[in-house]
């Protein structure tokens, strides 16, 4: 049966995760791994499978491209914004579930009970989660994985990995991905075809939000592989962090010697 | 009898305070201006929501850029062969690279709908003069974060956006990394005519 082989797989897949962060990751935790703003060494540290991840992108651009898009664009200009509001409102509302299981198991007790209290509201106020009262009322929706649980907790990111069909991850985040979607199909008591509906409709949907994003990646980026590989290790580094990451440097090193000391009677303004 | 007074006074006081308040606006002050400007211009504005760039490029032009060093964040994205690069090369280099920026920016702002900006965090930058203004854009879905690194040039007091960081990417730092490639293929040239291409095919 498929769900077995679905278990075997994600003990399979959880197994060389830990043996991957353990053996790539420095003590010092996920703070070095990311590659927002370091320099091109540093991107290669991060992602030393590249050759096979960008045979992988290319494949996952192909698929996007002869499938993927068009039906996200026709769900996008068919389909009326209500319904698809609504869509990803429950979508969004079973999401949260997990996200405040693992606020909580972050230890994040307040904002596991406040995201408690927004499934509680949506649920019961919100039609079952079709309409979204509760951002109304201030709960607002910060959503959490498994992936981001393990960087709390110290796992690493291990190395950058393009998954088929998924997109950018890293060995770490695929391992938090397979606990989160048996964790997300145990949530709603669904038959294993029924559940392939749901991705299916949840792949679609955040495709669908996504469309704009990747029309612009194809006009800024030069080289978009790794415009999305920086992007997404830095989204991912910030979510960890809850968006309060240590600061990175701001790499300068053209700037002419004299123009950049700080002047004496510049006051520091740094109040330690 | 005493409000002539009270009037002159407060006029003159207004004279005095306001030039001092414009040059040394406070990082977050500054940052929560030109977002609140930028919200309501776009909002205003039906050919901006519908991605025309020429729109943006004005909006950015007269509201934005003054405020951004353009030369610190094209420096800094091309690194150490800047220093190579002739004063014509540099400045082709930042025309192009501001064009590139505009349009990141104009795609963000047509997706802007009913949104707020909410400064939530001024830090300085441990060992540098620069600081960091976050900001949170709260709309219908979850909110998007939107930080400002800020740092005042020896010879201007006021400060200056120097790189914007979009959802954890430090965007013009993360340049650094695209253009990297480009510079050791082909130079300096080999990436101005990079970029010029990219924005010729990206203008279409």
């Amino acid at each position: 049966m498929k769900p077995l082989l679905a278990l075997r797989w994600a003990l399979l897949a959880t197994l060389v995760a830990l043996l991957g962060a353990c053996a790539t990751v420095p003590p010092g935790g996920t703070g070095n791994t990311a590659a927002a703003g370091a320099a091109p060494a540093a991107a290669v540290a991060i992602d030393p499978w590249e050759s096979f991840n960008r045979k992988v992108y290319a494949f996952n651009d192909m698929i996007d491209e002869a499938v993927l898009k068009p039906v996200a664009t026709a769900y996008r200009d068919v389909v009326p914004q209500i319904v698809r509001t609504g869509v990803n409102n429950v979508l969004g509302n079973i999401g949260d579930i997990w996200s405040a299981a693992n606020h909580l198991l972050q230890g994040k007790l307040q904002d596991g009970l406040e995201m408690g209290m927004r499934v509680a509201t949506n649920t019961f106020f919100g039609l079952g989660g079709l309409l979204d009262p509760a951002t109304g009322l201030g709960l607002t929706r910060r959503s959490e994985d498994f992936g981001q649980t393990l960087g709390r907790w110290g796992v690493g990111t291990g190395p950058y990995l393009v998954l088929p069909f998924l997109g950018p991850s890293t060995v770490r985040d695929s391992a938090g991905l397979v606990v989160d979607r048996s964790a997300n199909s145990s949530i709603l008591p669904l038959s294993s075809n029924e559940q392939y509906g749901v991705s299916a409709l949840e792949l679609l949907s955040v495709r669908a939000g996504l469309l704009g994003a990747t029309q612009l990646l194809d006009q800024v980026a030069l080289d978009r592989y790794s415009f999305l590989r920086d992007a997404y290790l830095a989204r991912r580094r910030d979510a960890v962090y809850d968006g309060a990451a240590p600061m990175e440097v701001f790499e300068d090193d053209a700037a002419e010697p004299p123009a950049k000391p700080v002047p004496a009677s510049a006051p520091a303004s740094a109040p330690k | 009898m005493f409000k002539p007074l009270l009037t002159a006074m407060t006029v003159v006081s207004a004279v005095l305070a306001s030039p001092a308040a414009l040059a040394e606006a406070a990082p977050d002050a500054l940052v929560r201006q030109i977002s609140v400007e930028v919200i309501d211009a776009a909002k205003a504005d039906k050919a901006i929501q519908a991605g025309d760039v020429g729109r943006v490029l004005g909006l950015v032009e007269t509201k934005v850029m003054p405020h951004v060093n353009f030369e610190v964040v094209t420096r800094s994205a091309v690194g150490v062969p800047w220093r190579t690069a002739t004063p014509e090369q540099r400045s082709k280099l930042q025309t192009e690279f501001k064009t590139l920026l505009v349009r990141v920016y104009a795609g963000a702002l047509s997706q802007l709908g009913d949104q707020t900006v909410t400064v939530t965090k001024t830090q300085p930058v441990a060992g540098s003069t620069q600081m960091v203004v976050q900001t949170e854009v709260r709309g219908k879905g979850e909110p998007i974060k939107l930080d400002y690194r800020l740092d005042k040039a020896a010879a201007d007091p006021a400060w200056k956006i120097i790189d914007v960081n979009v959802g954890g990417l430090w965007l013009v730092q993360n340049y650094r990394s695209q253009f990297a490639p480009e510079l050791s293929k082909g130079g300096i040239d080999g990436l101005i005519a990079t970029l010029v291409e990219r924005n010729k095919t990206a203008a279409k």
